[in-house]
């Protein structure tokens, strides 16, 4: 193979990595915190009394889990504008990303709630706690100290899966790259940067997560959230 | 100008690209399935540096997008001198991402045989390979199923990155009608619903086999 590796290029367009990276980071950031917030009031809804509520968490889940993340950010980006709702690429990445996280979230945090012993909640009945008591201290949050390392799994391949957002036009890190290569040809050497760089801020939200569940949880699930690979959940 | 709608022929053309969608699913859980089985037995080895590497393996393919895997086989085979055709690329890329969850799935599950059959295979004079052969994968196998086919769907899912190249599978496909249409709601709805009739039986499957995994080991 003649060909010769040129990295110095690269330093050139070092601007437009690091816009790519921050909006990278602020979508993630942003959706992780809806799609959270999503999940656990959905999944709060699931775990209630069968009935309508339920039926529909289940098909919200199920679809979104069943349809790859690149045709829901297509259906948000194309779609929604013959509706019209007309989204701007950064917008519909936020939408799509948040739709797809709340329905894993929810998924993940369900099968928390559903390990919550039914003792617990007649322990705190017991002791005198309010309906809204329980809910907060012996059912959600216990439910999410066992499935923080899941959820945290989630999190990170959302991150990781934002890149596929370059495909709507979202200006973030794979948008960057792609941009970069079409301006200096230099494909293979732009692309193991960026790769290097995802891995990093993989690496660093695992990291960050595993912090949030020390001062959160304790030390026990903080170090298994910094261990835990991405879970394949079914 | 006359735009096309979307009728029986352009649904057809879905059709006939969920057939490649089948396939690329096909090789990369092939293809991942030899690699990701080899990289298992090295996680699980008795060395030291095949352990090392096989999990550094393993958290590099999971801390990177599938979108990266994609173009650094892509242009990086093309800087190779070889001018392969998307599927090729398509395929290895796909091939390497499968192999890296699969390894870290197997691992668990070769791992989560008990291990006094590990001592009663050796207590019986058999070698590694034949403790691997009779004793540790037919049980690991068992064990492996509900989350194996809950990947597939993850593989079914992401072979739609593909389309980012210009492979033409389900999800471009869509983009290609789209195009000729201008019926971006309607062309996606029926291209998610495709996808969705794929993954949904799949999705239950593993469901299915998670319970009657559980129901067995409790007995």
């Amino acid at each position: 193979m003649s060909y010769t590796f040129q990295f110095g290029v690269i330093a050139q367009y070092q601007n437009e990595i690091l816009a790519g990276i921050w909006m990278t980071i602020k979508l993630s950031v942003a959706s992780i915190i809806l799609g959270c917030a999503a999940g656990i009031v959905l999944a709060s809804v699931r775990s209630m009394k069968p009935g309508i509520g339920r039926i529909l968490v289940d098909a919200y889940v199920e679809i979104i889990r069943n349809t790859p993340f690149l045709v829901q950010l297509f259906i948000v980006y194309f779609g929604l504008p013959g509706m019209g709702f007309r989204v701007s690429a950064v917008t519909a990445a936020l939408i799509g990303m948040t739709i797809n996280l709340a329905a894993y979230s929810t998924e993940i945090i369900r099968a928390g709630i559903e390990s919550i012993h039914k003792s617990q909640i007649e322990a705190g009945e017991a002791l005198g706690f309010t309906k809204l008591q329980i809910y907060r201290h012996v059912i959600i949050m216990p439910a999410i100290a066992k499935v923080y390392p899941a959820l945290c799994s989630q999190f990170v391949l959302m991150m990781l899966a934002s890149s596929v957002c370059s495909a709507i036009s979202t200006n973030e890190l794979a948008a960057s790259a792609a941009f970069i290569e079409s301006q200096s040809y230099r494909s293979f050497e732009i692309y193991i940067v960026v790769t290097l760089i995802y891995l990093a801020l993989a690496l660093t939200l695992r990291g960050v997560l595993a912090l949030a569940g020390l001062w959160l949880f304790g030390r026990r699930v903080a170090r298994r959230t910094a261990t835990a690979l991405p879970e394949v959940t079914a | 100008m006359i735009l096309r709608t979307f009728g029986f022929s352009e649904f057809g053309f879905l059709l006939s690209a969920l057939l490649w969608t089948v396939v690329l699913t096909i090789i990369a859980l092939s293809g991942g399935g030899v690699v990701g089985f080899l990289i298992a037995l090295a996680r699980t080895s008795t060395q030291k540096w095949l352990r090392i590497a096989a999990a550094t393996y393993i958290q590099i393919i999971q801390g990177i997008p599938v979108l990266m895997i994609l173009f650094l086989s892509y242009y990086g085979l093309s800087l190779a001198g070889l001018q392969l055709p998307p599927l090729v690329a398509a395929g290895a890329s796909m091939t390497i991402y499968a192999s890296g969850y699969l390894a870290e799935i197997w691992r668990g599950c070769i791992q989560s045989v008990p291990k006094p059959q590990w001592e009663a295979s050796e207590s019986l004079a058999m070698t590694r390979a034949q403790q691997y052969r009779y004793v540790i994968l037919p049980q690991a196998l068992r064990i492996s199923l509900p989350s194996t086919v809950g990947f597939a769907v993850q593989v079914v899912k992401n072979t739609s990155i593909t389309s980012i190249i210009g492979f033409v599978e389900l999800a471009r496909a869509g983009q290609l009608i789209n195009n000729a249409t201008f019926q971006p709601f309607r062309v996606f709805i029926a291209v998610a619903m495709l996808y969705f009739v794929v993954c949904y039986p799949l999705s239950q499957l593993s469901r299915w086999l998670e319970r009657r995994l559980h129901a067995r080991s409790h007995h």
